[in-house]
């Protein structure tokens, strides 16, 4: 199908096809797309269509697995456009009709890819602007927008419509400089709006990767070895090819069975007998800190400043600790899934993925084929994390469609998406720090190993400071470093950086007899983060109290990539099971300009619960190359029955540009709960997650 | 292959052509075209699945085909339309109670199946009926608030 053959078949009865909410039928194609070049075009036709009917078509290369971008950026464009939020409609993810994108994630779609649409939107505003001054025979400064229609400051009668104007075809003229809205000029940015993805989604009626079903489709299923690293060495499908509506694909490495059912496709799985080398991995949960340190590659000086030795000498008490995390799953409720259809060597697939183009990129390399060919389509994500910027599954239902010759869906299991996901390294940080006779910081040194760089370094004014890293979620290390894939999971490595940092700063407060939020203030020079911890202090009602106050009060703070936050906590700790009640977080957040404030409220929300998971219950087991956690079983993710009250505070700030906010909340959620944890029990836990065991075990120690 | 069998989807009769033995969750989904009906582990574990029959709230993923037969089966698409949506799903909506929805087919099955029981749930008991269904996008603290405003408003009926 070309893009016109689509957009004319797409009705808002066909959502299946796309991200495409309530698309009208008019819209105007977009003509050229200079998708295939990686950058952002500058044509703002790219990013915008007016209808006959005056509807905006927004078409953007973002994908929407849950974090609101596609209310948020439709915010955007309406607020540029002076248009009804609910006139604009959202394209997203479809790499033959959107723009390119280099992925979502990283918190970037407002702040990196905002001010692309805001200004893409501005322009084309501009030149609306001066078509109206043609048509009505006024100059621009004499007219003004007004829900997409254009009039006479003084004559509402003289008035006509951005679709009128447009006429469904694209824009020729083109303006440059022109400049965004100021803040001050916002009519919709910054208000609670409805989220545009609600009523499909509440109604079951959204579409995700899986509910594509088109005519002739195979599910199909992989066989799988036991433990990674474990080599197939004979497969017998005789059995399961015996089964009725059952084709089995068997080349090399590669056997699947296929149906037209997928829980019949996966019960043939089961009938072939295969034989495995074993993994030659010996490593477990247990022994993996050991050796990550033991086989780190050389360490990178990420900050230096003055000298640790002269620090050292400076300090009056020293403190080392070394602090440590696990493998974490990103276990979105959606497994990774694909479906792949070929048509006259043109392959489309559908795909959970958070990278359509780079996708479109590996297809196009794995099919020898070129950009042009492939087209990657992306329907609404069931979560991502991070999880989903790898796609295997969408190679393989790409190939077993060719060999099948018909359209093929890989729908990932619980167990498979254990198995294959791209973990959150294991993580050391070691700090080894001193305080003078007056409790000021003198020296500092953090050493990270395995988890990255982000967050490494420390925000606090500290003299004689070296931050080193070794090995990073992006790989690093000698080959077979970690025993599986590893990857960027939500703020990746800052989780284990801020953790470990703010773990110690409380320690260093309780060492120097300071309540721990005086101490931090003390050694703050960031108005932000000063005013977002009073922010936080007041809301929680936080009285000052050195450490440990028996309260179970906790509080930590991050500079996120220009986003501030501040948290604070109360848990409540049962020292003869271990159990860590958390019964209240206060997330204070300065993100700049708030584009969708329950938005952000609901990202605030979505970390803080995340956290909650990395930091009591959440770590992968695994021996041999084999993954113990094989579904939420044994791999447990936070329930209702865990949850706090949860209150955010978006702390005004509009004279910095939009961030990102769906990251920063996460990453003190560790710390925040150890701390909180050490306030009540006077404990201090070093390593996540803190499961019972692990208190238990502290409080003997 | 044995008879089909009966039973009542969303209000109409429909007879499945299908092995008894088979889940519901996937015959509702492939079968019968259903796609409301989410699968997130396959093992009664996160209750994406989640249907109710004759009035209670099961995992279709880890309910047979034969076990429904006769019965009523209720699922996302027969509680509420995007043009008219349940109470419920009114509630989940003006409160935000979701992000990436895949949860949501379920939640929203399981407070209505609450609901009727249980007109008028304190928070933890909400907390406790819904305890089985996973989100990992952290929408619990808005579908609990969205299902305790439903109540105080009047609930289901
Ligand atoms: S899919 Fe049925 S409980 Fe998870
Ligand atoms: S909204 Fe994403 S899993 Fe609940």
């Amino acid at each position: 199908m070309n893009r016109r053959d689509f957009l004319k078949a797409t009705g808002a009865a066909t959502l299946g096809t796309g991200l495409l909410i309530t698309f009208p039928i008019t819209a105007q194609e977009p003509e050229k797309i200079p998708s295939e070049v990686p950058e952002y075009p500058k044509d703002f036709n790219a990013y915008l269509r007016i209808g006959p009917d005056g509807r905006v078509g927004c078409f953007v290369g973002k994908i929407e697995m849950g974090q609101g971008n596609m209310t948020a950026l439709a915010m955007l464009a309406a607020e540029e456009l002076d248009v009804p939020l609910d006139q604009v409609d959202m394209l997203m993810g479809d790499t033959d009709l959107c723009p390119w994108d280099g992925g979502t994630w990283g918190s970037l779609s407002i702040w990196q890819f905002g001010p692309v649409l805001r200004g893409a939107a501005a322009e084309a505003k501009a030149v609306l602007l001066e078509l109206a001054s043609g048509k009505l025979g006024l100059p621009p400064d004499q007219l003004q927008v007004k829900a997409g229609v254009v009039s006479a400051l003084h004559d509402a009668a003289k008035r006509v419509s951005y679709g009128e104007l447009v006429q469904g075809k694209p824009i020729e003229r083109h303006l440059t400089r022109v400049k965004v809205k100021p803040v001050s000029g916002f009519t919709l940015v910054g208000k609670d709006v409805p989220r545009k993805d609600a009523r499909l989604k509440v109604t079951g009626a959204a579409q995700y990767t899986a509910d594509i079903a088109p005519a002739g489709l195979m599910h199909a299923c992989i066989l799988r070895p036991p433990a990674h690293g474990a080599k197939l060495i004979t497969a017998d499908a005789s059995a399961a090819e015996k089964l009725p509506g059952v084709k089995v694909i068997q080349i090399g490495e590669l056997v699947a069975t296929l149906h037209a059912r997928s829980d019949q496709a996966r019960e043939a799985l089961g009938q072939i007998k295969a034989k495995f080398s074993p993994s030659p991995s010996t490593l477990d949960d247990q022994t993996i800190h050991q050796h990550l340190l033991k086989a780190a590659p050389p360490a990178k000086e990420l900050a230096a400043k003055g000298s640790l030795a002269a620090g050292e000498a400076q300090s009056v008490h020293r403190l080392e600790a070394t602090y440590r995390d696990g493998y974490v799953a990103h276990a979105p409720m959606e497994p990774h899934t694909a479906l792949a259809q070929w048509e006259r060597g043109k392959l489309t697939v559908w795909a959970s993925t958070q990278a359509p183009f780079l996708l479109r990129s590996q297809l196009a390399k794995a099919q020898g084929l070129t950009a042009r060919n492939v087209r990657v389509i992306t329907p609404f994500l069931g979560g991502g994390f991070g999880g989903k910027g790898s796609c295997p599954q969408a190679l393989e239902a790409a190939r077993l469609a060719k060999i099948a010759g018909c359209p093929v869906q890989v729908a990932w299991s619980r167990q498979e998406e254990f198995f294959l996901d791209s973990f959150r390294p294991a993580g050391i940080v070691k700090i080894r720090s001193g305080l003078d006779k007056n409790g000021r910081i003198t020296f500092w040194e953090h050493q990270v190993t395995s988890a990255g760089e982000s967050e490494a370094e420390t925000m606090y004014d500290i003299p004689h400071q070296r931050i080193t890293s070794a090995g990073t979620w992006m790989g690093g290390g000698p080959a077979g470093y970690h025993p599986f894939a590893i990857g960027a999971w939500r703020a990746p490595a800052a989780n284990t950086n801020v953790f470990a940092k703010e773990s110690h700063m409380d320690s260093l407060a309780a060492k120097a007899g300071v309540d721990p939020v005086e101490f931090r203030l003390r050694h703050l020079k960031d108005p932000r983060v000063v005013a977002a911890l009073k922010a936080a202090g007041k809301a929680f009602g936080w009285i000052p109290h050195a450490k440990p106050s028996g309260r179970g009060f906790g509080v930590a703070c991050a500079n996120h990539r220009d986003t501030v936050v501040a948290a604070m906590a109360e848990v409540a700790v049962d020292k003869t099971t271990g159990a860590v009640k958390v019964k209240r977080v206060v997330m204070a957040q300065d993100m700049g300009v708030v584009v969708n404030p329950d938005g952000a409220r609901q990202q605030v929300e979505g970390c803080v619960v995340m956290g909650l998971g990395y930091g009591l219950m959440e770590e992968v087991k695994f021996r041999n190359g084999q993954i113990l956690d094989e579904n939420f079983d044994t791999y447990r993710l936070p329930r209702f029955s865990d949850m706090p009250a949860i209150e955010t505070i978006l702390i005004p700030n509009p004279d910095l540009a939009a961030q990102g906010g769906g990251e920063p909340a996460i990453v003190v959620m560790g710390a925040l709960l150890a701390n909180a944890i050490h306030d009540a029990i006077g404990v201090r836990l070093l390593q996540m997650p803190m499961t019972p065991e692990r208190v238990k075990a502290a409080l003997k120690a | 292959m044995a008879k089909p069998i009966a039973l009542t989807l969303n209000g109409k009769k429909v007879s499945v052509d299908a092995e008894g033995s088979r889940m519901l969750a996937h015959i509702l989904r492939e079968d019968l075209g259903q796609t409301g009906t989410k699968i997130g582990c396959g093992q009664g574990h996160c209750g994406a699945c989640t249907v109710l029959v004759d009035g209670e709230a099961v995992r279709s993923c880890s309910t047979s085909l034969a076990s429904v037969a006769g019965k009523e089966v209720l699922t996302i698409e027969g509680l509420g339309l995007p043009n008219a949506p349940h109470p419920v799903q009114e509630a989940f909506m003006a409160h935000h109670a979701f992000q990436c929805g895949f949860c949501t087919p379920g939640m929203v099955l399981s407070a209505y199946a609450l609901l009727k029981k249980t007109p008028k749930p304190d928070r933890r008991q909400v907390a406790e009926a819904l305890d089985g269904n996973l989100c990992r996008c952290g929408a619990h603290v808005r579908i609990l608030t969205a299902i305790e405003d439903l109540a105080t408003k009047g609930g289901v009926r």
